[in-house]
């Protein structure tokens, strides 16, 4: 009985050592190019393709777990997953919470979406997602906010009269006021933020350095900027 | 699924419809709805135990015991259902982490670092390895204790209301012909409280059903949630494009909560039915007049 005992822990233990680490990689999985759930019902998106070749050169067994927007930085802070790619700007009240790798996008700029040109975007009612930098941006100016779980209902909002227009990432809006004909751009485009990272936990220093060190690398040999321009198009912002 | 959906951009009318009720999106859909009747079989029982528990200890000899069961049904029934179901799950999983971690780590680093609660990577429940459905298996046991516990304190005051509803003239009778205590509960009061116990335990079940999209809350993809998911507006990035098509998916999941309230009703209106035989009650009293018995 005692052998077996020592030769199930010492299995254990071998088995153990053996393994590379898994890394759960948490997304929204709403936020369309950026990430989505396909037909299949899989994580899909830029941020699905870029994540998976990070962790192909960081060397991590990785799987995707879809988390609500408003709950991401909670369930990472308890371990939840263990990184957060999710479209997620850095910003210094995110960075008292979680740790950023550098970023994987250039800042990106943020635009209005609304049904008809000349409303006031100073004074009316702004629709945003709740949590994000468009939403802290709106807290700062005139207007009054209107905040929403996802993307989707902001743009419900506006079409319904809720709101007078919509706040939000340029890059996810576009397809949605391509695809309509209703939904037009107005007003001026807003700088924000400082680009997107990936999120980790601030003790995990070894998993974000491993990141870092291949969105460099991709950097480096052009493959981000491809990645970049394959899935938002040939005028996006890339690395230099 | 069809052959001909390779291609969704070509397709219109009927078979486009086909094509895209049958994504696997709308698979994971159509089987949300088994994970809600799944959650519905596996939540009453338990909760219909803990419930009896709960009543059984409340009417305790034993000061200590009866006290707990007091303290059970009050307190949970004194908090909203929504804070519990946030509490629990997360309580239980912290600490049966916490739990893991003394046992299996040999790193003494402090579960809490900053902001971060952190166990050892074998201390995970369930392990980062584990396969998806795991993760998803333990999530639903999360739910149903959850479930359970605020459904067991109601299913306890409803009981405990039942047992003290059953004439004391007839378990006096029993006393007298020499039954101990527990052969009384067995033989004369359990049997007998049902009939005062099922219109509020029906209503419980009628609630329990109309909760269960509080599930969507603790992270499993419910009827909801993929109502939600797919009901909302799709762009250019995905195989499907439509519109808005919310209030289609939230329809259809009105009607399935509808049907099953019906037909629950109808199945708990027979059940009481059946138990009013012969009971001193008057729908009892009025089954009898009637020579149904």
């Amino acid at each position: 009985m005692k052998k077996l005992l020592l030769a199930a822990t010492a299995l254990a233990l071998t088995a153990g050592m053996g393994m590379t680490q898994t890394v759960r990689m948490g997304t929204e999985g709403a936020y369309p190019p950026y990430n989505f759930i396909n037909e299949a019902g899989e994580v899909a998106g830029f941020e699905r393709e870029l994540g998976d070749e990070l962790c192909r050169r960081a060397e991590l067994e990785c799987t995707w777990v879809k988390n609500d927007w408003d709950s991401i930085i909670p369930n990472l802070v308890s371990s939840n997953y263990d990184t957060i790619m999710a479209a997620m700007s850095i910003n210094d009240e995110r960075k008292a919470v979680i740790a950023f790798t550098q970023d994987y996008l250039p800042p990106a700029p943020s635009s209005y979406v609304a049904l008809q040109d000349g409303v006031d975007l100073e004074g009316g009612v702004i629709a945003v997602q709740t949590g994000t930098v468009q939403a802290s941006h709106i807290a700062e100016t005139g207007a009054t906010m209107l905040e929403f779980p996802n993307i989707d209902q902001v743009f419900a909002a506006v079409r319904n009269g809720e709101a007078d227009a919509g706040f939000g990432d340029h890059e996810v809006m576009r397809p949605f006021v391509e695809d309509s004909n209703d939904l037009v751009f107005v007003g001026e485009q807003v700088n924000l933020d400082e680009g997107i990272g990936v999120g980790v936990r601030q003790s995990d220093t070894e998993l974000r350095e491993k990141l870092d060190a291949a969105i460099t690398a991709m950097k480096e040999d052009g493959s981000l900027n491809e990645l970049i321009k394959k899935h938002f198009g040939d005028d996006a912002q890339t690395y230099e | 699924m069809f052959s001909f959906c390779s291609d969704p951009s070509v397709l219109d009318g009927l078979a486009w419809l086909s094509c895209y009720l049958t994504t696997g999106t709308h698979m994971l859909f159509y089987a949300s709805f088994g994970v809600v009747l799944l959650l519905l079989a596996i939540t009453a029982p338990i909760a219909l135990l803990f419930g009896y528990g709960g009543a059984m200890a409340s009417r305790s000899r034993i000061a200590p015991v009866r006290w707990f069961g007091k303290i059970y049904t009050s307190m949970v029934r004194g908090v909203p259902d929504i804070v519990f179901f946030l509490f629990v799950p997360i309580a239980l999983d912290q600490g049966l982490e916490w739990l893991r971690h003394q046992a299996l780590c040999d790193s003494d680093a402090p579960v809490r670092q900053g902001n971060d609660f952190v166990v050892c990577a074998s201390a995970k429940l369930p392990l980062s390895t584990s396969p998806e459905w795991v993760h998803d298996i333990y999530a639903m046991t999360l739910a149903v204790i959850a479930f359970s516990v605020v459904f067991g304190a109601f299913a306890a005051n409803v009981l405990y209301g039942a047992m003290q509803a059953v004439p004391r003239a007839q378990l006096e009778t029993a006393e007298a012909y020499g039954m101990t205590p527990r052969q009384v509960t067995r033989r004369i009061l359990v049997p007998q409280m049902w009939t005062y116990a099922l219109p509020g335990l029906s209503n419980l079940w009628m609630i329990l059903i109309k909760a269960t999209p509080l599930l969507f809350l603790l992270g499993i993809e419910d009827i909801v949630y993929w109502a939600r998911e797919l009901g909302g507006a799709k762009t250019s990035s995905f195989a499907y494009p439509h519109p808005d098509w919310r209030l289609y998916y939230f329809l259809a999941v009105l009607v399935f909560y509808l049907l099953m309230t019906w037909v629950s009703e109808r199945v708990l209106d027979r059940v009481i039915h059946r138990l009013s035989a012969g009971q001193a009650t008057m729908a009892g009293e009025a089954q009898r007049k009637a020579g149904v018995v």
